[in-house]
């Protein structure tokens, strides 16, 4: 190795390698960065760009599921962090999708939060150091300096209650850029929430700081961004480092088509029907749904009889939100209809009475009851919406459980859908994610729905199992005639069974393609719109 | 500007429901029941001097994000175990309360650092917890001073033990000590006595929790209040931070039921502390204070609102119904009232927060809607 800062890299990752219980997202990923030096980071959900970043940032959910293979070096030095107060005292600063702030303080307060500068008292001399009183001044003109350093102006004095959600942002990069010692400074999806302007005003601190001789890893989804601002950009896909270019080399259609690869047709539906002539069984009007992170702005759409649409998108942009926000979950406006009938929204039990089934992609909070057995699980749905098996004694007044009726019904669905278990008795809990989701598609199945909605049916589950669960679906769909409304994230998925595939982004429906499109078409339409 | 101003006294009226629904009881009873001005003065004067400082021990938790502390009545026990000692020493007057104070301590740091470390496992249900505490707490002290007081620890003076020879008695007076603090440095006003030694203790206090607030100690407790895992991610000790904020509160609390019980003059040790929890939240919130927000302010308007309704009420009653006993149930059923309603009010404007997200959105869309015509 030659020595010497200037051929030393800041940071150097190596062979890293991560499996969550055997499920491989990271495989030898390998770069540098060097000082100074502007990273453009991106792939689709899952790629495995934010799992990378906890590694480098000494994330618990990292160590707490097995550690990491390979290594990390800054400045040429191995280090491994084991919390993020290690990666920070290193020099290295991450600014979160979720804002790491407190509402009822100030800026100021936030930009030191936990580094205060100090004034000692007689009291602090008795009883330590947390009793001295905090340095007000010092803590105004330390704010300052840091909102000087990123070039963007806030109200130091405002409480994060009262700030535009873009301010906040701006908030959390001064305060690592208050940091005297930071090196590598992380942005993961910083301008997700900012407007034009404030974009705009973002990459232009990122070249500041780039000038200042902190180098930057920045995760986006607006590709644009990206070339606009980065030296290098690397895309990750299936947690494959799938190429490592200058940003000069390349361009946004480059990106996409590596984001979403794959050779083209593999995986397509190979009998993508056209069901543009059937009639419309749900017509949704000007939705807009309240799912703190997925919300939903606005949406028109009609689905047609018998079909498999899917809707896909990334994560954040509001596709869960549909699904919840129909089905009652989370507070909803606008118009639904199923069959001419208009459906009042903000009330779950509505929906099922009008022959709606839901799939959550919250399985053991919303799906399952974990501490019962398959049959309860399977049986449960129907007999409290439906009063299926239930034997009626003396007209009615009385209604006892038909156990043998369940009893049939679960073994036939566990049968059918292969779910791996000891018998119809055993605990849902005790079943591993994939029968898990199984026993969630049974328990949809035995309501007999009209209409499906099956939300992340594959999330967390391994390669086989994700084949049974959506031909079961399929084959669902195509015997007893439903409508099936999946989302899901992996785009690859979705073009295997559905039809139509609309995608989401910004919260509104970006385009409506066929499933046989090309995938970059679809890549194209999922960042068009990213808030 | 009409309609903002409208607004405003609408947002007041909604802010501040509960002080105002006081100051309305008061105002109807007050003349009914017929007490002199300078009587009343001298009333709430007397019990602004035994309350304050109890109630101030509550804002701390608050601050730290642990809601209204029910377990304040763990530092009452303290205290008057303390005080029960310094009876039986025989020390009276001032260096009695002294004493009972600096025993009450490591009682109350005990019996903080226990409850902290509980409330730190049931994170989101402080109140409730706290309050179960306080309710098994008060079996222990009733074994300690109904068995242990004699046989274990030694009480010498028979005139607190109970006949059989061991165990403390259902009163046990204070009368040496009685208002000790109080009458020193008493002024009299107009025929209204101003315990001003209390009263200065209590502005004491009060300068250290507004002092407290700009140390780091204290910012790292709001911190932790608002958002504990924004604040464990800035490497402030979220736990140890809220089991500071439970010790502190209690040793407040236990030296509060020292200067509660030198102004009564007895301990009715198997009661005294029993509602004196609910009575000091209770007050606290009729000044408007609500289970995540709390001032000095609410404290005082708090006492004044709570005790004056507590004053005039059973002559109210009295006057209304012919019947004392209304007044009495009257005082507790407002107490349990008060804390229903503020729960209640907290939990209705979170949601309201909530639902305007809703209303933002579908705004927004019409917004939208009517630029495309």
């Amino acid at each position: 190795m030659i020595m010497g800062t200037s051929s030393t890299p800041l940071l150097e990752m190596r062979n890293i390698k991560k499996d969550f219980f055997g499920n491989q997202v990271l495989t030898d990923i390998n770069f540098t960065l060097g000082e100074g030096e502007v990273l453009g980071l991106c792939g689709e959900n899952g790629a495995g760009k934010s799992t990378l970043m906890k590694i480098l940032f000494g994330m618990d959910v990292i160590r707490e599921t097995g550690g990491f293979e390979g290594e990390i070096l800054l400045e040429g030095k191995p280090v491994s962090f084991s919390t993020p107060l290690e990666a920070l005292s290193a020099g290295i600063g991450m600014v979160h999708q979720e804002f790491s702030l407190i509402p009822g303080f100030t800026a100021t307060e936030n930009i030191l939060l936990n580094r205060e500068p100090k004034k000692r008292n007689i009291v602090s001399e008795v009883f330590g150091d947390r009793l001295n009183t905090l340095d007000y001044n010092e803590m105004t003109g330390r704010a300052e300096a840091a909102i000087d350093k990123m070039g963007f102006q806030i109200d130091k004095g405002m409480l994060i209650s009262e700030m535009p959600v873009g301010h906040k942002q701006f908030t959390e990069i001064a305060r690592e850029l208050s940091k005297e010692n930071l090196k590598l400074l992380i942005l993961d999806e910083p301008t997700a929430v900012l407007t034009e302007k404030e974009a705009e005003a973002l990459l232009n601190s990122i070249r500041s700081m780039s000038e200042k001789g902190i180098a930057v890893i920045f995760i986006t989804h607006r590709l644009q961004e990206i070339l606009s601002v980065c030296d290098r950009v690397i895309v990750m896909r299936d947690g494959f480092v799938v190429s490592d270019v200058p940003a000069k080399e390349t361009d946004v259609s480059q990106i996409s088509r590596k984001m979403v690869g794959r050779s083209i047709d593999s995986t397509a539906n190979s009998e993508v029907r056209d069901l543009s002539s059937a009639k419309t069984v749900m017509s949704i009007r000007n939705l807009w749904v309240d799912m703190p992170g997925e919300t939903v702005r606005n949406v028109s759409l009609d689905i047609k009889e018998g079909e498999i649409l899917g809707i896909g998108g990334l994560a954040g942009q509001g596709k869960l939100g549909i699904p919840n926000g129909i089905m009652g979950l989370y507070d909803a406006g606008g118009e639904v209809t199923l069959d001419g009938v208009s459906i009042p929204l903000n009330s779950p039990r509505k929906c099922l009475d009008a022959s709606l089934a839901f799939v959550s992609e919250d399985r053991r909070g919303v799906g399952l009851l974990l501490d019962e057995t398959l049959e309860w699980n399977v049986a449960f749905p129907a007999m409290q919406v439906q009063n299926k098996f239930l034997k009626n004694y003396l007209g009615g007044l009385i209604k006892w459980r038909d156990e043998r009726a369940i009893h049939e019904v679960t073994d036939r669905y566990i049968s059918e859908l292969a779910i791996k278990c000891t018998g119809s008795k055993q605990k849902a809990r005790e079943l591993s994610g994939g029968n898990q989701q199984k026993v969630c598609l049974a328990k949809a199945f035995a309501l007999e729905p009209k209409f499906l909605f099956v939300s992340e049916p594959t999330r967390g589950i391994d390669i086989g199992a994700k084949k049974l669960v959506l031909d079961a679906l399929k084959k669902f769909n195509r015997e007893s005639g439903v409508t099936v409304v999946m989302i899901s994230s992996e785009l690859e998925e979705l073009r295997q069974i559905c039809d139509r595939i609309a995608i989401v982004s910004g919260g509104r429906i970006a385009g409506i393609l066929p499933a046989a499109e090309a995938s970059e078409e679809f890549g194209m339409l999922m960042i068009s719109m990213v808030k | 500007m009409n309609n903002g101003f409208g607004k405003k006294i609408r947002n007041f009226i909604f802010d501040n429901t509960v002080p105002l629904m006081f100051v309305l009881i008061c105002a109807v009873c007050i003349p009914l029941s017929g007490f002199s001005f300078s009587y009343l003065l001298n009333e709430i004067v007397t019990r602004m001097g035994r309350n304050i400082f109890l109630i101030l021990c509550l804002l701390i938790p608050i601050m730290a994000g642990m809601g209204l502390n029910f377990g304040m009545t763990l530092g009452a026990m303290a205290g008057e175990i303390a005080l029960i000692l310094v009876s039986d020493w025989q020390i009276w007057g001032i260096p009695g309360v002294v004493l009972a104070m600096i025993l009450s301590i490591p009682i109350s740091v005990l019996l903080g650092y226990f409850c902290g470390k509980i409330l730190n496992m049931a994170k989101g249900r402080e109140m409730i917890t706290s309050y179960i505490i306080s309710f098994f707490m008060n079996g222990i002290y009733q074994l300690i001073v109904l068995y242990m007081m004699g046989p274990i620890i030694p009480i010498k003076h028979s005139s607190i033990k109970l006949p059989r020879g061991y165990g403390i008695r259902n009163t046990v007076s204070l009368l040496n000590m009685r208002q000790c603090l109080d009458n020193l440095l008493a002024v009299r006003i107009g025929g209204v006595k101003i315990p001003v030694l209390t009263f200065m203790i209590i502005g004491v206090l009060c300068l250290f929790i507004i002092w407290f607030r700009k140390t780091k100690l204290g910012q790292d407790m709001r911190a932790v209040g608002q958002d504990m895992n924004v604040a464990r991610d800035a490497g402030i000790q979220v736990e140890r931070t809220r089991i500071i904020s439970m010790i502190m509160s209690t040793v407040l609390a236990g030296f509060g039921m020292v200067i509660y019980l030198q102004n009564m003059g007895n301990i009715a040790t198997y009661s005294s502390h029993s509602q004196i929890g609910m009575f000091c939240i209770a007050a606290l919130l009729v000044g408007g204070a609500s289970v995540d927000k709390a001032s000095i302010g609410n404290v005082f308007l708090g006492v004044i609102l709570f005790h004056t309704m507590f004053i005039v009420a059973p002559k109210a009653g009295a006057q209304i119904t012919g019947d004392s006993m209304i007044g009495e149930y009257f005082r507790v059923f407002v107490s349990y009232g008060v804390i229903t309603v503020s729960l209640i009010m907290y939990e209705t404007k979170k949601r309201k927060n909530k639902s305007l997200v809703g209303q933002q959105l579908a705004q927004a869309q019409k917004e939208e809607a009517k630029a495309h015509e």
